[in-house]
C-alpha cells in the first residue's frame, strides 16, 4: 500500500456556532426540551448544543406549517419552482461548506459527502423545482392537490440527502413541511434551515424541529399532519404504521434492508470486486440499500474472495476530512455497540471472520472493514441489518438458487447483480423482490430515479415521476 | 362437488323471478323438488367445507331461508393465503396478455351465466339486478384491457446524469387480503379483478350480508382458465376473520374496502404494520363510477433497475 500523505479538507469554511435552535416559522428559536449535544465522531469532540424540540415546540411548528400551507400551495407552480431553484443553486454556491459540516457532524469521508451526498442534494432540488409548475402532466389529473402539513423524520446516514429527498417532493407539491433530522447529525438541517432565509422561502414552509425519538413521535402523530414521511429502521418503521393506524395519514415508509449482491462465476471480476467494495464499505456500510450480503457462485468464490480480501487491503481508514479517506467514522456509539454485537453474534455463530491489517485511531468510533465467510441463511448476520461495514458471503451453484437466496429476506429494498450475460440480469432482475436492482454496478442515485423497498423495506417511492405520488392528494 | 354443478335453486329462483308471484311457482316446485347447491367455500381452486365444519344462516332480502354458507375460520384463512402464496410464482410470472386473456374469459363465463347471477342478486335484495350483472362483465372486460397496458401507464425511463440505463416498471406486491364490499357482485368483481390483473393473487371476505353470489362467482373463476389460488374465496364473519389475514406474516397487503366497522378497520390496520402491509382503505364507493387506475396501482410495487452503458 503506497504511503499518502495527510490531505485535510480545511474546516475552516465552516462556522459552526455554540448553540443552534428550533427553526420554526422562519425564525430560530429555544426549545423547551432539554438540549443535547452533537459530537464529531471521528474525534468525540462536541461540535454544538442542539435544542430539543417538546410537544409543545412540534405544535408550533405544524401550527407555523398549517398558516404557511393556504399561501404556499396557492402560490403558481411557477413561482413555487424558483424558490426551489433559489435553494438549489445556494446549495450548489455552499457545498464545500456542507460537505464539511457534514463529514464532521456524521463521519463519513469527505470524499463522499464532497462527491456524493452535496451533488445528489443540490440535484434533488433542481429536478423537484421543474416539476412544481408541470404536476398536471405527471398522470393525476389536469390539477393534482398537494396534502397539508408534511412531518418528515430523517436518518442520520445521509443527513442532507435525506433532508433534500423529502422536502424537495414535499414543497414542489405545494405542500409545507416539518422535518427532524436526526439527534446525531442535525447540524447540516439547521445550516439548510439559514438556506431557506437565504432564499426568502416564505415563513413556516419549511419547520426544522430537533431532538431524538420522542420529538419524532409528537411530529408524527400530531393529529394536523397530514404526511408522514419517514426514513429508519424497520422496527420504528412498524411502530410509525402502528400509531397512525386509523389517523387516514398517507404514509411513505423507507425502512432497512439486507441486499444481495449476486457474482456469477461470468462476471467482470474485477469490476465485480469493486461494486462489492462500493456496495458494502460505501458510508462505513451506513447505507439501507447497502450489498450486505454477497451470494456468490461456488465456483468463483476462491478467486473473487482472494480479490477481495487484496482490495480491501488497500481502504484507508481514518480522518473524515481527509481525502484520501476511504472509511470513516462509525457514526454514535450506540450504532458501533450494535455493529459489534452483530459480528461477535457471527462469529458465535461459526462464520469466519476476517479485516484487514488496519490501525484504528485512539479516539472517535471505528469498526474496521470486515468479511465474514461460511456464512448459513440462518446466522444473525445473513438475517439482520447490521449497518456497517461488515460484509456476509454466502455461495449459490445455480441461478435458482441465487435468486431463492437473495429473496429469503424479509426486507426488499435493493439488490445486485454481477454477470456478463444480458438474458441473466434480465431474468435475475425480474426475480428479485427487491425496489431497486443494479446490475453490474451498486449504490447508484439519482433524483429522477425512483427508491424504495418491497416487503418490510417499507412503502412509497422517492425519486423520479413516482416520488410525487408520495405528496399529492390522489 | 362437480365444478360445473348447476345450482338448481338458484335456477328455480331464476324462474320465480321471471314468472312474479312467488306461490305459483313455488306449487310448481312441489312437483319436483330442487336440488340445491351447497355453498362452500374456494380455496386454492377446489371448494372445501369450512374446516371448523361451521356454517351460517344466509337469508334473502325478505328473511327467508337461502342456505346455509360456510363459516370460515383462522385456519381456512391461513390455508387460503398459503394457497394464494402458491399461485404467486406462477401468475405474477404469467404474460400480462395472458392474465387479460384469462380475465376476459372470466367475464365471458359471467355473461353466460347472467340469468343465475340476476336471481341469487335480486334475492339477496339487488335492485335492477340485470344492470348490476352487466355492469359486472364490463367492468371485467375493462379490466382485463389493463393487464398489458398497466406497465406502460405507470412505468418509466429514468434520464439519470450518468452512464446508465435505468428503467422503472411496476410489480406485483404478492398476495393481496381483501374485505370485498357488501355489493355481492358488481363490487366483488370490481375489488377482484384490479387486484389479479396485474399479477397478485388474493384471499377474499366475502360479503357477509350475502356470500352466495360470491361462492357462484368462484364457480365461474373455477371454469375460467384462472389457475388455482389466484382467487381465493372465504364466507363467514368478517370481524373473525379479516384481523387474522391482517396480521399473517405472509400477506403483502391489505384492502379494506368492505371493512365498514372503525375499530375493526383501525385493529387490522395496526395488526397490518407487524410486517408493513400495503393498506388500501378507500373512502367512499361508487361501483357505477369510473373506477380509475387506483385500485390497480395500490398494489404494485415500483422496481427500478440500473445498467453501465458503453460499448
Amino acid at each position: 500500500m503506497f504511503e499518502y500523505a495527510p490531505a485535510p479538507e480545511s474546516r475552516d469554511v465552516v462556522d459552526i456556532q455554540p448553540s443552534y435552535g428550533l427553526f420554526i416559522d422562519g425564525e430560530f428559536a429555544d426549545g423547551t426540551g432539554k438540549s443535547f449535544k452533537t459530537i464529531n465522531p471521528a474525534s468525540e469532540e462536541v461540535l454544538a448544543e442542539v435544542a430539543t424540540a417538546s410537544e409543545e415546540d412540534v405544535d408550533r411548528a405544524v401550527r407555523a406549517a398549517r398558516k404557511a400551507f393556504g399561501t404556499w400551495s396557492a402560490m403558481p407552480g411557477s413561482e413555487r419552482a424558483k424558490y426551489i431553484f433559489r435553494i438549489a443553486r445556494i446549495i450548489q454556491e455552499r457545498s464545500r461548506e456542507l460537505a464539511v459540516l457534514e463529514s464532521l457532524d456524521n463521519g463519513k469521508p469527505i470524499r463522499e459527502s464532497r462527491d456524493v451526498d452535496l451533488p445528489l442534494v443540490a440535484a434533488h432540488f433542481f429536478y423537484y423545482a421543474g416539476w412544481a409548475d408541470k404536476l398536471g402532466y405527471a398522470g393525476y389529473g389536469a390539477d393534482p392537490r398537494p396534502l397539508g402539513v408534511a412531518g418528515q423524520v430523517i436518518p442520520w446516514n445521509f443527513p442532507l440527502l435525506m433532508l433534500a429527498w423529502k422536502i424537495a417532493p414535499a414543497l414542489a407539491c405545494g405542500n409545507t413541511v416539518v422535518l427532524k433530522p436526526a439527534e446525531t447529525t442535525p447540524l447540516t438541517a439547521l445550516a439548510f434551515a439559514e438556506i431557506c432565509r437565504q432564499a426568502d422561502l416564505p415563513p413556516g414552509v419549511v419547520n426544522i424541529v430537533t431532538g431524538a425519538g420522542e420529538t419524532g413521535a409528537a411530529l408524527v402523530n400530531h393529529p394536523d399532519v397530514n404526511k408522514v414521511a419517514f426514513t429508519g429502521s424497520t422496527e420504528v418503521g412498524r411502530q410509525i404504521a402502528r400509531s397512525v393506524a386509523g389517523s387516514g395519514k398517507k404514509v411513505t415508509l423507507e425502512l432497512g434492508g439486507k441486499a444481495a449482491n449476486i457474482v456469477f462465476e461470468d462476471a467482470a471480476l474485477d469490476q465485480a470486486v469493486e461494486g462489492i467494495v462500493n456496495g458494502i464499505f460505501f458510508n462505513q456500510g451506513h447505507v439501507c440499500c447497502a450489498g450486505s450480503r454477497l451470494l456468490v457462485q461456488e465456483s468463483i468464490a476462491t478467486e473473487l474472495l482472494e480479490a477481495l480480501k487484496r482490495r480491501l487491503g488497500t481502504l484507508r481508514l481514518g480522518d473524515p476530512l481527509d481525502k484520501n479517506t476511504d472509511i470513516g467514522a462509525i457514526n454514535s456509539a450506540a450504532q458501533l455497540a450494535r455493529i459489534r454485537e452483530l459480528s461477535d453474534a457471527g462469529e458465535a455463530e461459526g462464520a469466519e471472520r476476517w479485516s484487514p491489517a488496519c490501525s484504528l485511531p485512539d479516539k472517535g468510533f471505528w469498526f474496521p472493514p470486515t468479511i465474514f465467510t461460511g456464512v448459513a441463511q440462518s446466522h444473525r448476520i445473513a438475517r439482520e441489518e447490521v449497518f456497517g461495514p461488515v460484509l456476509s458471503v454466502l455461495t449459490f451453484r445455480t441461478p435458482a438458487e441465487a435468486v431463492e437466496k437473495a429473496n429469503n429476506t424479509p426486507f426488499g429494498l435493493s439488490a445486485g447483480v454481477w454477470t456478463e450475460k444480458g438474458s441473466r440480469i434480465l431474468w435475475v432482475a425480474s426475480k428479485l423482490r427487491a425496489g431497486v436492482v443494479w446490475a453490474n454496478t451498486f449504490n447508484k442515485f439519482d433524483p429522477t430515479s425512483p427508491f424504495g423497498g418491497y416487503k418490510e423495506s417499507g412503502y412509497g417511492r422517492e425519486g423520479g415521476l413516482h416520488g410525487l405520488e408520495a405528496y399529492l392528494d390522489v | 362437488m362437480s365444478k360445473t354443478e348447476r345450482p338448481s335453486r338458484a335456477r328455480a329462483s331464476a324462474e320465480l323471478a321471471a314468472e312474479g308471484p312467488g306461490e305459483r311457482a313455488q306449487s310448481r316446485d312441489s312437483v319436483r323438488l330442487a336440488v340445491r347447491k351447497t355453498y362452500k367455500l374456494y380455496i386454492g381452486g377446489a371448494f372445501p367445507r369450512s374446516e371448523s365444519g361451521r356454517s351460517y344462516v344466509v337469508t334473502s332480502s325478505k328473511g327467508d331461508f337461502l342456505a346455509n354458507a360456510s363459516k370460515a375460520s383462522r385456519k381456512d384463512a391461513r390455508d387460503a393465503v398459503t394457497a394464494a402464496r402458491k399461485a404467486f410464482g406462477g401468475w405474477s410470472g404469467a404474460t400480462p396478455y395472458n392474465r387479460g386473456q384469462i380475465l376476459y374469459r372470466v367475464a365471458e363465463m359471467l355473461e353466460s351465466r347472467r340469468a343465475q347471477f340476476v336471481a341469487e342478486l335480486s334475492e339477496s335484495g339487488t335492485k335492477k339486478a340485470g344492470e348490476v350483472v352487466d355492469a359486472a362483465v364490463d367492468r371485467l372486460v375493462w379490466y382485463a384491457g389493463w393487464a398489458d397496458k398497466i406497465a406502460a401507464v405507470t412505468g418509466s425511463t429514468n434520464p439519470v446524469a450518468g452512464p446508465y440505463f435505468n428503467i422503472s416498471s411496476p410489480e406485483p406486491t404478492g398476495v393481496v387480503a381483501v374485505v370485498a364490499p357488501d355489493e355481492p357482485l358488481l363490487g366483488l368483481i370490481s375489488v377482484i379483478a384490479p387486484v389479479i390483473v396485474t399479477g397478485n393473487t388474493c384471499v377474499v371476505i366475502a360479503s357477509e350480508r350475502a356470500p352466495l353470489p360470491s361462492i357462484t362467482l368462484a364457480e365461474v373463476l373455477a371454469t375460467s382458465d384462472l389457475p388455482a389460488g389466484v382467487v381465493n374465496i372465504l364466507t363467514g364473519s368478517v370481524k373473525e376473520i379479516a384481523p387474522w389475514l391482517a396480521a399473517h406474516m405472509d400477506v403483502n397487503a391489505l384492502d379494506l374496502t368492505g371493512v365498514g366497522d372503525e375499530n375493526l378497520a383501525i385493529t387490522c390496520e395496526e395488526a397490518a404494520a407487524e410486517n408493513l402491509k400495503r393498506v388500501f382503505r378507500p373512502t367512499g364507493a361508487d361501483w357505477s363510477a369510473d373506477p380509475g387506475t387506483r385500485r390497480l396501482t395500490a398494489f404494485l410495487e415500483t422496481k427500478t433497475v440500473w445498467h453501465p452503458t458503453g460499448a
